[in-house]
């Protein structure tokens, strides 16, 4: 660990924030400390990410700084000096007065993030109201005025409007806008882009970096993708299990990572670079899908409007067995709607999907049911998509019990899935919430693989994974699949991620279907603007583009 | 995230034209697609029409279940009168109309409903309307003060118990709190009026047990007022209480889980004192669940009306309908079923426009 490396030509001049060995308890916890003699230095104008997976202790810090930490965390030793104030020595009252005002946070859910009985301008107001300031009519011109900073269109009409109304990278804004309303001298974000879309990723980082210039602030960056880093760092601090294990310039850091788990993190994140692959493709195709139609029609009565919203309109593809194709698009692009009719979750409205030579659209649900084994799903969250009191290995023997298989048979075949996707035959018999997203997450491809199916597919199965656990879990998926044969159909935001386990990927964009094509040729040489603006909002990708030779050298 | 949008309507967002910078979503898709007070209107309406239509029903087909009791009001006023004779009897049942066939009888007693003609108590001697109205006074009264009663003290305790959870010093008073809750709701209604009874009226002389005023002492004005409300604390209180400890540990649970919520911490990030937080933040969105369990209460507060009544003689609607289902008046029966299931739809509305104030998410979201 190195403290105070890198500015020493600014030791005079005190920083914005200094934390020095801060140590937070962590009690029955799975290690002694949360976060242990943690150092790290803030200057005005300067933006320091703290890098490190789920539990390394950055939100600890982060919570810290704040005063917000959860009751049963306190800070044991070490101090928090802010303006050359100990935080830590402050009454809760003194606390009151700097948070908000002198330290604004982002968080890391936007969807949630927003109080959902209150309209976003009073929300934004209310950090006015709390500090006294902005008195009268400039109250509310200052709500409109930061609703325009952080690129939010007609203020006048959204100042009114419940967060409900709002897309994800809306509210973002809108928390980001609450952030600034005082002009802070530090900013906290902690994750704020990664429950988003690559391509609102894109823009909130880059109002963050445009805002963060013009105001001068201090920013403390949290995430676990080293792409985000690349984008935006001045400094980085690596963490890993709650101690600081390197830190430094932006380009030192990412280009001669000097601590194991740094590269380990670096190494995690993907390429955004189609990665050729043997694996034997069948010509035939095992599912084909043409012209694929489905609407949303909101039921209407004699008291209200019917609502009609077009969510897939005429879409064709098709995979074959042992084939990946990614289907890559925003948030309301009709990826996940196709998805949901390939397995009948959802009846459609015009089309065929022709599974191994027959048309299952038209099947009802009893004569599909036979098939059902055959397509199988693997969900998006991990922690929602395994029932919480059933034991891994119920979980794993339901769907074949089900399909007329004795248990103890189902058991014996669960014992090898768990080997299959690298958990231990032990956790057959423990609950889902003993286990960390990425174990979940591999419960749940050995859940859809336990039937033994023809294809899988995946919705955005990966997401909600930090990008190591995320890699880890890629690397599994396309180990499987060049071993069990099996198609999968890869859902997803990420083209990064779709690049790593696809030979072929559609592009979708508002229900339809823009780019089609094998992986190399989309990445590499895409014929439509929406392709290529996708492309271009891959965090990291000047970063990338300088590692790649490294690398491969 | 991607799965839910295409069905709450919000236009995806627009990708930017030139460089990712900025998300110009068109405006309007975040713009309410009609006017709150005219949805509003509207669906009142609608439910009006539903309710007055789902009140219909229920009168028709209590007047067929009541018919499946055994005996009738004739034979029982013959039985009373001493005579057997069936000539009496039939005189009676033409006399009441009851020889006419069944569909008859119910065609004229629902034109005569819609017409606020409710019939005739031939025990009371008085048109059953009148009967209602003259004892709907001291029912609402018992049901709005236990209402108040029970919401009020259950809200507050929860939000006190809720508050107190996570402080070392003052956990006590959670676990007081929620054991005299489990202790309330674990008590069976009548048994817990009559030790009320026992205690403050015949030990301690504190409160009255029977009735609603003191018969003949002819007080007015502010006295009466205070009279009464002494005679209304029993009933109130058992009446109330089971409900009191729902709210208590409905509103502690959903408080406890709010807390925990991402914008309770990006209010506490703004700087917003506790106490704020909790009234602006918290309190609100915790509130549903109550709602909807009071909704729940007011429906079922005219039926348990019947037994804290009975137990405390208080004149209202439920002594009326005990006793008019002992002596069969079926007219009078039949009235206070239309008044209490009129009551019902009422209190189902308000609470699914309470829900709509409470929530703004809940009003637009249509085909639900």
């Amino acid at each position: 660990m190195r403290t105070m490396p890198d500015h020493s030509t600014s030791a005079d001049v005190a920083p914005l924030l200094r934390v020095r060995d801060l140590t937070v308890p962590l009690p029955g916890g799975e290690r002694p400390y949360a976060v242990r003699d943690v150092s790290f230095d803030i200057a005005r104008g300067e933006i320091l990410c703290i890098v490190g997976e789920s539990g390394s202790g950055k939100s600890i810090s982060a919570g810290a700084i704040m005063g917000l930490l959860p009751h049963h965390l306190t800070p044991e030793r070490g101090e928090i000096l802010f303006d050359g104030v100990d935080l830590l020595r402050l009454s809760e009252t003194e606390m009151l007065a700097r948070r908000g005002r002198q330290i604004g946070m982002i968080f890391q859910e936007p969807m949630s993030a927003l109080n959902p009985t209150m309209r976003i301008g009073d929300q934004i107001a209310e950090v006015m109201a709390v500090h006294g300031t902005h008195p009268g009519p400039a109250r509310r011109k200052r709500v409109l005025d930061l609703l325009d900073l952080v690129g939010l269109p007609d203020p006048a009409t959204l100042q009114h409007v419940y967060p409900f109304r709002l897309s994800g990278g809306q509210r973002q804004r809108v928390v980001i806008a609450m952030a600034l309303a005082l002009e802070p001298a530090l900013l906290i974000a902690d994750e704020p882009t990664t429950a988003l879309d690559v391509t609102t990723q894109a823009q909130i980082l880059a109002l963050i970096k445009r805002i963060q210039a013009r105001m001068g602030m201090g920013v403390m960056f949290i995430t676990h993708d080293f792409g985000v880093v690349a984008d935006i760092a001045d400094r980085i601090a690596v963490m890993e299990k709650g101690v600081l294990v390197e830190q430094g310039r932006a380009t030192e850091v990412l280009d001669s990572p000097r601590h194991p788990y740094t590269r380990h993190l670096i190494a995690a994140v993907p390429t955004g670079r189609a990665v050729p692959r043997g694996v034997t493709v069948e010509d035939a195709p095992l599912l084909a899908v043409r012209n694929l139609i489905k609407t949303y029609t909101t039921s209407g009565g004699p008291f209200r409007p019917k609502r009609v919203v077009p969510a897939v309109c005429d879409v064709s593809f098709e995979v074959r067995r042992g084939e990946a194709l990614g289907i890559v698009g925003e948030s309301g692009s009709g990826k996940s709607t196709i998805g949901k009719c390939l397995l009948k979750l959802q009846g459609i409205d015009g089309g065929e999907i022709v599974f191994d030579g027959q048309d299952i659209a038209p099947l009802s649900q009893a004569a599909f049911r036979p098939q059902r084994r055959r397509l199988q799903m693997i969900f998006q969250d991990p922690f929602a998509s395994l029932n919480p009191r059933q034991t891994v290995g119920r979980i794993l023997t339901d769907g074949p019990v089900a399909g007329g298989e004795a248990r103890a048979e189902a058991m014996a075949r669960a014992r090898t899935l768990l080997d299959l996707v690298g958990l231990p035959a032990s956790a057959l018999e423990r609950y889902p919430h003993e286990f960390s997203g990425g174990q979940r997450q591999r419960v749940g491809i050995a859940r859809a693989l336990a039937l033994q199916p023809d294809l899988i597919v995946a919705d955005e199965s990966v997401s909600a994974l930090d990008v190591s656990v995320q890699a880890q879990v890629l690397a599994l998926l396309k180990d499987l699949q060049k071993r069990l044969g099996v198609a999968l159909v890869f859902i997803t935001h990420d083209l990064r991620v779709a690049a790593e386990v696809c030979q072929r990927i559609a592009v979708m964009h508002r229900g339809c279907l823009v780019e089609y094509g094998p992986s190399a040729e989309v990445l590499g040489a895409s014929r439509e603007d929406y392709t290529r603006r996708l492309i271009e909002a891959m965090p990291g990708r000047a970063w990338d583009a300088r590692r790649q030779p490294a690398s491969a050298a | 995230m991607s799965a839910g949008s295409p069905i709450t309507g919000a236009a995806p967002a627009q990708a930017p034209k030139a460089t990712p910078t900025l998300d110009h979503t068109p405006a309007q898709s975040v713009l309410p697609q009609r006017v709150p007070s005219m949805a509003l209107a509207r669906f009142i309406l609608a439910k009006l029409v539903k309710g007055v239509l789902v009140v219909l029903c229920v009168v028709v087909v209590n007047f067929f279940l009541i018919r499946l009791a055994p005996g009738d009001p004739a034979s029982i006023m013959a039985g009373e009168s001493g005579s057997s004779d069936p000539n009496y009897v039939a005189q009676l049942r033409t006399q009441f109309g009851l020889d006419r066939p069944l569909p008859v009888q119910m065609a004229t007693y629902v034109l005569g409903v819609v017409r606020f003609d409710w019939g005739f108590s031939y025990r009371m001697k008085l048109p059953v309307l009148q009967l209602i109205l003259d004892r709907l006074p001291a029912t609402l009264l018992l049901m709005g003060s236990a209402f108040v009663f029970s919401v009020l003290l259950g809200i507050f305790l929860g939000v006190i118990a809720s508050r107190t959870r996570y402080t070392g010093r003052r956990r006590w008073l959670d676990s007081l709190i929620v054991g005299g809750a489990l202790l309330l709701y674990a008590t069976p209604l009548f048994w817990l009026s009559l030790l009320m009874i026992v205690l403050f009226s015949v030990e301690l002389g504190w409160l009255p047990a029977f009735g609603m005023e003191t018969v003949g002492a002819g007080l007015t004005g502010w006295s009466r007022v205070l009279d009464i409300t002494t005679h209304l604390v029993l009933p109130t209180v058992s009446l109330g209480s089971f409900y009191m400890a729902m709210y208590v540990r409905l509103t502690r649970a959903s408080m406890l889980e709010v807390m925990g919520m991402d914008f309770v911490r990006t209010a506490r990030a703004k700087g917003v004192a506790a106490p704020a937080v909790i009234r602006r933040h918290v309190l609100r969105n915790a509130l549903l669940p109550v709602v909807t369990f009071s909704g729940i209460q007011l429906g079922q507060l005219a039926g348990g009306a019947v037994l804290t009544e009975t137990v405390f003689g208080w004149p209202g609607i439920g002594r009326l309908m005990f006793d008019a289902l002992m002596q069969r008046d079926y007219q009078l029966l039949l009235g206070v079923f239309l008044l209490t299931s009129a009551m019902v739809v009422v209190f189902n509305m308000l609470t699914d426009v309470i829900y709509r104030v409470v929530d703004p998410r809940i009003a637009f979201e249509g085909g639900r």
